[in-house]
């Protein structure tokens, strides 16, 4: 018998997709069954006082979280969501109810041995609640009370050695795509290059030193499987620089129908039979395919790499050999000043280990924006304060043309006082030499 | 329950302390045709909707099966995921960057095996626990937010809405027939954690009310000059009020005319609330995408100003979401993102044939950059 009748949440219980509402009651039930015998060390009625606070809000229309929450392991300055019920005397069992971030392998890959570990610790020490994951990428615990915090900490290291992810003004926990390890295009090894980062900066990681947050991400191809250049502040994004290798024998198998296009993506309509034309050559955002005589040809000093073909036809088409990566960076969410995208800064560089180049970029805008940042200033906004070119300056780049959609409508142009002869220190008394008042 | 220590000194608390030694490294948890073929992928396939294939150098294959999650989810259910795991995969499994687990298996059979147990098993209620899906021209899972569940700044519910959105939207989840992927996010205010400002649907969290200002407590929770600071439109300036006490405080006037309702001085400060059943609600955006594919990567843009929240069905919500998503199928070209389809025929024709009212509120007033998203053209269509 559940603690609280929650009919308003019963009826997302039906329909086809997984519902978090069953889940979640035979999560409550588990708890109180109490199989292994645990000494529960937060409210074995956790997951009922959620539902509970969860149906109150679907019949009120609003949240019962209190503003806030600021609770943390000693050394570090995050990693810990605090959160605490408005209701506590109705819903005992989610008075408090902390999040708790730890930093995911890269790539999201796992073994059950390893996952069923952590469950006994959360099961034990927490609601046994999750997140699996986090937009940032983390694996989040949902639900546990202050003096458990460290408990779990100590656990997570000593035993497990698993760490906290980020949250606050500080690096946020890195995240990539699966790269190398199950994908074709990958155009580096986005997940060595993920763990290097994260474990290279675990102090920015830990203790929040930024006048705001900042997110890594790694897409090892324009696809943009992790969506970096939409959600971080400095996203890397794989590329190459030499020819799309194409193998001509398997162009025509797609043109013959032997390969279904885009690995059979469309497969679920019939939109007639493969038109290399119609969907491969005009459709080229350069123009620069052509298909005559049953030759594939592509000029690849007009191709800007976006992936079209390659996606269609995986087989006959692949990545050059020279490869690499761009940076772009500033992206972030509407507030304050409104949404941005990542812009590019670095269109192409080497992306080996140890990273050392990507790295340095890192390090000189870093220099930057804790100089000179305002207080929760995101990297996106400081640029659109100061100036693209003021950033060019501190990572010590010179302008170039692949640095803008266009150039600037507006003549306002500021120019730097060395670059104009005899400067700007004028006597207007020489001036009216030649010209009377 | 007894408290149980861990090991942990509270009266040492730095002793025996370890930290900063990040996460696991990924290379202990790879399956073994994974790291054997690591970087030497040839090519991949679709076999079927939620079935991937990749070809390696070496001439392995390694099959994937995905299935949808509610993200949201309990340590029973990642027991259920890593038993199937054990079963079929040697122990091993993993999460997608849109929160769905996919399981690897070294055989087209396996596969087929695997995928009729993931989509046999179900929850009380009658629920998939492990729907089949996700893969190509799809709606694959929504990547979405904490709402009532975890947050205190939300103006809808995430859990609730997503899994609304995929009942209404399920076959298209298990099947491949729109002209691209359509990825859907939702977000509960317009912090917009997560990708709703980047994809082809977006729901977002909406308030409509000026935020109310707890006079008595602001100075002693807040640093006014935060919140002041917070306030993309400057509608909040300092100010003093004598209390019904006759006690004087230092406070923060809000000009409500220049109040958009974003919520981000009450993310500075508690005490000013914003939230209510009947001013909040939904925005609906459409037309975003982060690939680089044949077009750049687009903002998504407002399309519906406001959905009321309808819990626990959302019926609005659901059905705008399906005619948009139908009317999309339907017209759009092949590998065209609905954001592509929808500059091509014009936003006056995607309102048109959408059925969706054009209000107002979609017509952009913030700073400078609002007059680009003007028409400076006499090209249109009537």
């Amino acid at each position: 018998m559940a603690k609280h009748p929650t009919p308003l949440l019963d009826q997302l219980e039906s329909g086809p997709w997984p519902s978090f509402v069953a889940d979640l009651k035979i999560g409550a039930e588990n708890r109180h069954k109490n199989e292994k015998g645990l000494e529960l060390q937060i409210p074995e009625d956790v997951i009922d006082d959620l539902l509970g606070v969860l149906e109150l809000s679907f019949k009120d229309g609003t949240t019962h979280w209190k503003h806030g929450g600021i609770v943390g392991v000693f050394g570090y300055g995050g990693g810990v969501i605090g959160r605490y019920c408005d209701q506590p005397e109705m819903f005992p069992g989610v008075a408090h109810f902390h999040t708790m971030r730890l930093n995911q392998p890269s790539g999201l890959y796992y073994t059950a041995e390893y996952l069923e570990q952590l469950c006994d610790l959360w099961d034990f020490r927490g609601s046994g609640l999750t997140n699996m994951h986090g937009s940032t990428g983390d694996i989040v615990w949902l639900g546990t009370r202050t003096e458990q915090l460290e408990e779990i900490f100590y656990e997570l290291t000593h035993t497990y050695n698993q760490d906290l992810g980020g949250s606050g003004s500080n690096l946020r926990t890195p995240a990539c795509c699966l790269g190398m390890s199950r994908c074709e295009f990958a155009c580096f090894d986005a997940q060595k290059m993920c763990t290097d980062f994260t474990n290279e900066y675990q102090d920015m990681l830990h203790r929040p030193q930024f006048p705001y947050k900042f997110k890594f991400k790694f897409d090892a191809c324009p696809n943009g499987c992790v969506a970096a250049l939409a959600r971080s502040d400095f996203s890397i994004v794989g590329t190459w620089k030499d020819d799309i290798q194409i193998d001509q024998e398997a162009v025509a198998a797609y043109v013959g129908g032997e390969f279904a296009p885009n690995a059979g993506a469309h497969a679920g309509r019939d939109w007639g039979k493969f038109d290399i034309q119609a969907e491969v050559i005009d459709r080229c955002p350069t123009g620069c395919m052509s298909y005559e005589g049953g030759k594939l040809t592509i000029d690849n000093k007009e191709c800007y790499r976006c992936m079209h073909c390659i996606n269609v036809m995986p087989r006959a088409l692949r990545p050059g050999k020279e490869k690499g990566a761009s940076i772009l960076v500033g992206a972030k969410a509407p507030i304050l000043d409104g949404a941005q995208l990542s812009s590019l800064l670095v269109p192409f560089i080497p992306a080996e280990e140890p990273f050392d180049e990507i790295k340095e970029v890192v390090e000189n805008i870093w220099d930057w924006w804790m100089e000179e940042g305002k207080n929760r200033e995101r990297l996106g906004e400081t640029m659109k304060r100061l100036g693209f070119q003021k950033m060019l300056d501190a990572c010590g780049m010179e302008a170039d043309a692949r640095h803008v959609q266009e150039p600037r409508t507006n003549p306002y142009i500021f120019w730097k006082e060395d670059e104009v002869p005899g400067g700007w220190d004028r006597d207007v008394e020489e001036f009216r030499k030649h010209h009377q008042r | 329950m007894a408290f149980v220590s861990s090991g942990y000194n509270p009266d040492k608390p730095m002793s025996d302390r370890i930290s900063d030694i990040g996460p696991r490294n990924y290379e202990e948890f790879l399956p073994p045709v994974i790291k054997k073929n690591f970087g030497k992928w040839l090519y991949h396939e679709i076999i079927e909707p939620g079935v991937l294939m990749h070809k390696a150098e070496s001439g392995d294959e390694v099959y994937t099966v995905r299935a949808g999650t509610a993200r949201l989810v309990t340590t029973s259910y990642i027991r259920e995921a890593c038993a199937i795991a054990k079963e079929y995969c040697g122990g091993h499994l993993r999460w997608t960057t849109r929160n769905n687990v996919e399981f690897m298996v070294e055989s087209l059979e396996d596969a087929k095996k695997l995928k009729e147990t993931l989509n046999a098993k179900t929850f009380p209620g009658g629920s998939h626990m492990f729907p089949v899906g996700g893969t190509g021209a799809s709606i694959s899972n929504i990547v979405h937010t904490q709402g009532w569940v975890h947050c205190h700044t939300p103006a809808t519910d995430a859990s609730g809405t997503v899994k609304v959105i995929m009942d209404e939207l399920f076959e298209e989840f298990t099947s491949m027939k729109m002209p691209a992927i359509l990825r859907i996010a939702v977000a509960c205010c317009l912090n917009m954690c997560g990708a709703c400002h980047c994809s082809d649907l977006a729901v977002v969290g909406y308030h409509r009310k000026p935020p109310m200002v707890d006079n008595a407590y602001l100075d002693n929770l807040c640093e006014i000059p935060l919140a002041i600071a917070s306030c993309p439109t400057g509608a909040l300036k300092p100010s003093k009020m004598e209390l019904p006490d006759g006690k004087t405080v230092k406070t923060i006037a809000v000009n409500n005319d220049r109040c958009m309702y974003c919520g981000n001085c009450y993310t500075m400060c508690p005490s000013l609330p914003l939230a209510d059943q009947e001013g909040d609600g939904i925005v609906l955006m459409v037309g975003g995408k982060v690939s680089n594919r044949i077009s750049n990567p687009k903002f998504s843009k407002v399309a519906v100003a406001f959905i009321p929240n309808e819990p626990p069905r959302w019926p609005t919500l659901a059905k705008v979401t399906r005619k948009i998503v139908e009317t999309y199928a339907a017209e759009a070209k092949k590998y065209e993102r609905l954001g592509d389809w929808a500059e091509r025929i014009g936003w006056e024709r995607f309102f048109e044939k959408c059925e969706l009212e054009f209000t107002h509120h979609l017509i952009d007033d913030f700073r400078d950059p609002a007059y680009f998203t003007w028409r400076q053209t006499t090209n249109f269509k009537f």
